[in-house]
């Protein structure tokens, strides 16, 4: 890098602070609602309608500076290296509900039926229980449930996000080859198959939910299946709308070959979510 | 990576007026001073918890608590310790030495830095206010282990959402100091040439990156097992309380090298100038450090010898844990063959540092000996983890912060602090944080619990001995506010020079510039690098 480039240090930034502001009055709502008091739902919808009004000024701000050439090759490294440890920090997060879903399965399951040092405690505590899986523990907490299948509307929806992972790649070339067409369609079809997903997503719960006996309080095959699809369908609908607004800034002429920052966090993000999903198809609902 | 600031805004270029320059900056030396100011705040008020603990603990019996209460004294005592006042007190540091020590005009995301800080400042708020909610602050110990901690009263859902918040905070923060460092250095700084804080809270920033997530991700599983039906930590429902301990603690081990990595690299900036040597062995402390960083991630079950795991499991995790002693044994011999044959004087930032070679080794000792799972089951949840804890955190992360802040004050204000009440200041905190802990040491051997008001009557009088040392050490950091006060101030009212100490120049580029630098630090790169750290 010459030294000529220069490096953008903005000033006086007022968008954090409002979105602290924000988060913390829907942070302490939520609580407030969760220990049953009346305030707790007015603070939440508060809290989200500052922060929302916090993004949105916080990102036109950026995506006006971008436009207007203020950010060198050097600013748009720091970007780069931003949203890929923002998305390793993901990771880690998933990684935890992974981590839960392997060690019940593997150790604390098996141990609970007899396993290992584990033949006396169930002789004295749960002498029925035998391990298995999927299960809603000895106490059969939640009552008789079905497992989810693989094959039926979790597999279309396998489907639906990898070609999704292919239409963001294609919108990707488009950019690069200057042809804002491609671009344009290649990300409405992106966000309107994250859009397909999370409905068939929601179909499924609301099977699970009325037809299955299957919910979050089914014992730990219930915590670990909602857990981990649960969050992994707030990403995709995060994702779906950052892919939004890209769509939008794209289809307001936004966007450079060689400066597209917020096109390459926003696919990144969606390649993520889409591994993720991966994992959760091959260790929730096929193994 | 070289950097020049760009010019966009001319005509504001200098920092807002009046109070809303503090909420509103993006500036790395204003964040700096208010993660320091902020730590040195929440210093003093997990330092009035501990006194509440001591005072308890003067004697057996109740007197002045009640026994929830003194719970809950433990529990905040640790979290604001560790999330509002070392923790801080390192990025702030960061904040304040990074972008000076490799040649950079700021940090590299700036408008983040700003939220980070306010994040935390929030984090700590919602904490703090569980202290006046029905049912009383969580009171289940720091680590928050189920089913003890699911029967908090109603600030539970406070307590996982600033732990949500603190985390988001660290994060952003950590990822701010890896941009800044990979990408904001001067042409001429190379990775290996970087200073040894640079280099520690590089790695320091992958590990909170690392873990934070985890804990959020532990936390939440407290929250959905509370409130919304799950069973991950109930065994009725097929799932383990166990598993909670493993998730806290795969977070919880590589934590506490958060609080310890930038320790040492503090430790290896001061001691080699004030020995007017180079550091000893400056690719190896990089190595160790890596080495420490990557060990602290398979080693956590050494906080639970005595929760039943398998064989397998004990015997691997004592002769994992047991390797971390080999760095870290690599860098204590390192800083006194750095000292050894020095020239050195003994200024207050050096008489901490030489305090912190000497006592943490002491601290790294009793871990080894709680490494050895058999001999744990005596040690484990008594006064002797208190005291190994204690030693590894006052004696060296909270002395090596008040080494750093007489180190570098005069640097950040202009000013010479006043020596002869900072070795007075040294000498009270040395000698009483000693009286203050270790006798724990033989509490714990002879069996006194941790984390309760009351004790049998044999524990009486190392119990009274420690409590005095407490109070002492609590006075006396009084003298440190002090002189952070006084030197802002004016101090001695002697001019300092630009680089303070002899030499100091020659060993790190924040000495290049003026005392205090400029609000920019470099705006162009600087061509020659000191390399006496080296
Ligand atoms: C030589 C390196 C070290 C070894 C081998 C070691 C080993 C251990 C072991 C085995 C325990 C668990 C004791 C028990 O619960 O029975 C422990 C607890 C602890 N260690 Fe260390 N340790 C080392 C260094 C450190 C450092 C550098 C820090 C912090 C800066 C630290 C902070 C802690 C804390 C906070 C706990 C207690 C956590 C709790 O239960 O609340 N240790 N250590
Ligand atoms: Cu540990």
């Amino acid at each position: 890098m010459s030294t000529s480039d220069t490096y953008y240090i903005p000033h006086k930034a007022t968008w954090p602070i409002i979105g602290t502001v924000g988060l913390v009055i829907m942070l302490a709502g939520f609580a407030n609602y969760l220990n049953g008091s009346s305030i707790g739902p007015t603070m939440m919808v508060l809290g989200l309608l500052v922060f929302i009004v916090m993004l949105t000024g916080w990102f036109t701000l950026q995506s006006g500076e971008s436009e207007s050439g203020m950010y060198s090759t050097q600013v748009g490294i720091s970007y780069r290296m931003g949203m890929m440890w923002f998305i390793f920090s993901e990771i880690m997060f998933f990684a935890v509900f992974f981590g839960t879903l392997w060690y019940t399965r593997n150790l604390s399951v098996p141990w609970l039926g007899g396993e290992g040092t584990g033949a006396a405690t169930k002789e004295l505590l749960w002498p029925a229980f035998e391990a298995a899986w999927p299960t809603n523990g000895p106490g059969k907490v939640g009552g008789e449930f079905e497992s989810m299948g693989a094959w039926g509307l979790p597999f279309l929806n396998t489907l639906i996000l990898l070609t999704s992972g292919v239409s963001c790649t294609w919108a990707h070339h488009g950019l690069l080859a200057k042809n804002r067409d491609q671009l344009i369609k290649g990300l409405a079809a992106t966000v309107g198959l994250g859009l397909l997903f999370v409905t068939f997503q929601a179909i499924e719960y609301h099977e699970a939910y009325t037809d299955m006996g299957l919910t979050l309080g089914s014992g730990i095959y219930g915590s670990t299946f909602f857990m981990l699809t649960g969050f992994h369908g707030f990403h995709v609908c995060v994702g779906a709308i950052i892919l939004g607004v890209v769509l939008f800034r794209s289809w307001k002429g936004h966007f450079q070959p060689e400066n597209h920052f917020a096109f390459e966090a926003a696919a990144w993000y969606w390649h993520f979510v889409d591994v993720v999903w991966l994992g959760l198809f091959v260790f929730v609902y096929v193994i | 990576m070289s950097a020049v600031v760009a010019e966009h805004d001319h005509h504001d270029h200098g920092p807002a007026k009046g109070l809303l320059r503090w909420i509103i900056t993006t500036n790395h030396k204003d964040i700096g001073t208010l993660y320091l100011l902020f730590a040195l705040a929440m210093f003093f008020v997990g330092g009035a918890m501990a006194m509440v603990i001591r005072a308890e603990l003067f004697e057996p019996g109740l007197q002045f608590v009640d026994p929830a209460f003194f719970n809950s004294m433990t529990t905040m005592h640790a979290l604001v310790m560790v999330f509002g006042a070392v923790m801080p007190a390192f990025v702030g540091l960061a904040n304040w030495m990074i972008p000076m020590m490799i040649g950079a005009p700021d940090m590299a995301l700036p408008r983040m830095n700003n939220m980070s800080f306010w994040l935390l400042v929030a984090g700590v708020l919602l904490l703090a206010s569980t202290l006046l909610m029905e049912g009383g602050a969580p009171a289940s110990g720091w680590t928050l282990y189920p089913p003890l901690v699911l029967q908090t009263g109603k600030a539970l859902p406070f307590a996982i959402f600033s732990v949500h918040l603190l985390g988001i905070s660290s994060i952003m923060g950590a990822i701010n100091i890896i941009a800044t460092i990979f990408n904001m250095r001067a042409p001429a700084m190379t990775l290996m040439k970087m200073p040894m804080f640079v280099w520690t809270w590089l790695i320091t920033a992958f590990l909170l990156i690392a873990i934070m997530p985890v804990f959020a991700g532990a936390v939440t599983m407290l929250l959905t097992d509370k409130f919304f039906q799950t069973s991950f930590f109930d065994a009725a429902g097929g799932g383990d309380p166990v598993l909670y301990q493993h998730i806290f603690w795969f977070f919880g081990h590589p934590e506490v090298y958060v609080m310890i990595l930038p320790t040492f690299g503090v430790a290896s900036t001061i001691i080699p100038v004030f020995a007017r040597k180079p550091l000893f062995g400056y690719s190896s402390m990089v190595y160790a450090t890596a080495a420490i960083a990557f060990l602290s991630f398979i080693v956590w079950a050494h906080h639970m010898f005595t929760v039943g795991m398998p064989i397998a499991g004990e015997l691997y995790f004592m002769y994992a844990t047991m390797l971390i002693a080999i760095p870290t044994g690599v860098k204590v011999f390192n800083w006194t063959a750095t000292m050894w044959k020095g020239s050195m004087t003994f200024e207050t930032p050096m008489l901490f540092s030489i305090a912190f070679v000497v006592l943490f080794t002491m601290g790294g000792f009793t871990g080894l000996m709680m490494s050895i799972a058999p001999v744990d089951f005596q040690y484990h949840d008594t006064y002797f983890i208190v005291a190994h804890f204690h030693y590894t955190l006052v004696p060296a992360s909270v002395f090596i912060l008040m080494a750093a802040g007489y180190f570098w004050l005069p640097k950040w204000t202009g000013h010479m602090y006043n020596e002869r009440i900072g070795q007075l200041h040294f000498w009270l905190s040395a000698i009483s944080v000693n009286i203050l802990f270790f006798p724990q040491h033989f509490l714990g051997l002879a069996g006194m619990p941790r984390r309760i008001p009351d004790y049998a009557i044999q524990f009486a009088d190392w119990n009274m001995i420690s409590s005095i040392g407490g109070f002492i050490f609590g006075a006396s950091q009084l003298l440190f506010l002090y002189i952070v006060v006084d030197t802002i101030r004016g101090g001695t009212g002697e001019k300092v020079t630009d680089e303070v100490w002899e030499d100091a120049s020659k060993h790190s580029l924040e000495w290049t510039l003026s005392s205090p630098p400029p609000y920019h630090s470099f705006t162009t790169p600087p061509t020659s690098i000191p390399t006496e750290h080296i």
